[in-house]
């Protein structure tokens, strides 16, 4: 059995849950195992429901007002019970911080591997192999589970499945998995999760978004490409380094902590392209990137590679713009 | 309180990433080796805890790996203010998150630390799991990407960052492990006399053996594929300019 995971994200399928639907459906069909869909927690039912349409075997319950708020102790407790009782060969999720918060737990629990963020599925003969990027998406590296591994926790990076794949067709049967939790599985407390208020700067709307991004190198050579995006009549936006830095405010940065963007242009001014950052703009329409190292892994999606000195070319390109 | 961050050193962003004749790793000889930057942060949130409390609390800088590529970033955490340092012996090339998340708790377990911070991921190989499984493993509470966090007595609240500008606040028991998102602070830099300071505390070195066999491996390294038709644009100056004016203007047409 291959069993995919839903992440309830207030109230909706977590958009990469359903990527992991479609991820599993293509396993399962290939190495012809059945497959399960499991609905946690709060939102279970309505999760349940939206799932309904979805070509699967099983659809599995499991809730309990325990896991009602989530809690990295209550989900991996109550996943591993459900690993233990289905014996799943793989388990599927989309590789989003909520994952990354507890699916190490049950690896820990149960002794079994997690291979996190991949972006691919090849096969020998019926044997998948996983890729995941590695050295800031520099190189990628193909990846087994151990021979001997009953099961296998997998995530899937953003986009590597597409969920327009998602074979509709309605599951075969549903069961409720009988949770079972005492007050002292779970040691920690959550409180609601909450928005923090933004300066109403929309990126997602923006048609030109320049974004920059460590190769600045410093605060000072902000407004040279706070220029450049005047006169471009474009947002100015930033990878994560820059707003750690606080030369630009958190509202401002593109990336997986940050807003997701699909300009018609995105111009992207010392940024190295790790994958942190690439999950929030590979979907713009046009990517120019500027960056001295040829080797940055920018240059794998820009449709433009500029190799050079950014330093140079900004304020050259804002001059002759001007003109 | 006893609190151990975990640090690792990878290669820095400039060094030159090339695969080696095994296919399996990297060639380490042309790589120049620093510390990952969110362990930086982890380090500084440990430190900053420790000034908080004013009293007798102790903060422990711990790595993994090989001599030659460690050596420096326990050093510059000494220096930085922790009060010893740890190094756990190992030359293998493993990969899996798993046994080395291990290979810490089978030699950390009896510290007994209050708090393990470590940062949310290495930007080597990126699986952001080891403080969590360490968590696990140590029979701790365990919080991910926290932005910023506040020790009150026997508890730790920290604020998880979540996707999309949003956030959560989880409290944790001690002991509790908790990873740590880069930006949480602004790192130290090491003093002269954290520097001179650093030479004369406790640095212990701990010969570290994997005790079962990797739960998942690494078949082969390779680079990926371009997923695009990539136009590339180099030269001087004045050519690099002229072809993007082109572009913008009569290709993209997001200028008149």
């Amino acid at each position: 059995m291959i069993l995919v995971v839903l992440e309830n994200q207030r109230g909706n399928i977590h958009a990469f849950s359903k990527e992991a639907v479609s991820a599993g459906q293509k396993l399962a069909s290939k190495l012809g195992m059945d497959l399960s869909v499991l609905c946690m927690g709060e939102n279970a039912s309505s999760l349940k429901e939206q799932a309904a349409d979805f070509k699967v075997q099983n659809l599995i319950l499991a809730q309990n007002e325990m896991i009602n708020s989530y809690s990295a102790d209550g989900y991996s407790k109550v996943l591993s019970d459900i690993i233990n009782e289905y014996e799943p060969k793989y388990v599927i999720m989309g590789h989003s911080y909520m994952v990354r918060d507890f699916l190490p737990r049950v690896s820990a629990k149960l002794d079994l591997p997690f291979i996190s963020d991949i972006i691919s599925v090849t096969y020998d003969n019926d044997n998948p192999i996983f890729a995941r990027q590695v050295f800031n998406a520099k190189l990628a590296t193909n990846i087994q589970p151990e021979q001997g591994s009953n099961t296998a926790l997998l995530s899937f990076q953003s986009a590597a499945f597409s969920s327009d794949d998602i074979e509709l067709g309605g599951n075969e049967s549903s069961l409720t998995f009988d949770v079972n939790l005492d007050v002292g599985d779970i040691k920690s407390t959550s409180e609601p999760e909450f928005q923090e208020s933004s300066s109403g700067v929309d990126l997602t709307t923006a048609d030109v978004i320049v974004s920059i991004g460590r190769g600045i190198e410093s605060e000072d050579n902000i407004p040279m490409a706070e220029e450049l995006a005047t006169v471009m009549g474009a947002e100015i936006a930033s990878s994560r380094p820059v707003v750690d830095m606080g030369w630009l405010p958190s509202y401002r940065q593109v990336g997986s902590s940050g807003q997701a963007v699909s300009p018609n242009l995105y111009f992207s001014v010392g940024i190295s392209g790790a994958i942190q950052h690439v999950v929030g703009m590979k979907g713009s329409k046009n990517i120019i990137a500027i960056n001295k190292d040829e080797e940055a892994p920018i240059f794998e999606i820009a449709d433009y590679a500029v190799i050079g000195d950014l330093m140079e070319i900004v304020p050259k390109l804002t001059e002759e713009l001007k003109k | 309180m006893k609190i151990a961050v975990l640090t690792k050193a990878i290669p820095s962003y400039e060094s030159s990433i090339r695969i080696d004749a095994s296919s399996k790793w990297i060639d380490e000889s042309v790589v120049n080796y620093v510390v990952n930057e969110s362990d930086s942060y982890a380090l500084e949130e440990a430190l900053q805890i420790k000034e908080k409390l004013d009293n007798d609390s102790e903060v422990v800088v711990i790595t993994m790996g090989s001599q030659d590529n460690t050596s420096k970033i326990l050093k510059d955490g000494l220096a930085k203010g922790a009060d010893r340092a740890i190094f756990i012996h190992n030359e293998d090339s493993n990969t899996d998150p798993l046994s080395i998340a291990k290979l810490f708790s089978e030699n950390l377990k009896d510290e007994n630390f209050d708090l393990v911070f470590s940062g949310l991921q290495s930007d080597d190989l990126g699986s952001g799991q080891t403080g969590v499984l360490l968590g696990e493993l140590l029979g701790m509470s365990t919080a991910t990407l926290g932005i910023e966090t506040d020790v009150q007595d026997d508890r730790i609240k920290v604020k998880r960052e979540l996707e999309s500008g949003w956030f959560q606040w989880v409290t944790l028991p001690f002991p509790a492990s908790v990873s740590i998102q880069s930006g949480i602070n602004e790192p130290r830099y090491p003093s002269l006399k954290g520097i001179m300071g650093a030479k004369r505390k406790e640095s212990k070195v701990i010969e570290g053996e994997l005790s079962d066999t990797p739960k998942q491996n690494f078949i082969n390294l390779f680079i990926p594929k371009t997923e695009k038709a990539t136009e590339k644009i180099e030269g001087d100056v004045d050519s690099i300019v002229a072809k993007l004016i082109d572009i913008l203007k009569n290709k993209l047409r997001v200028i008149s």
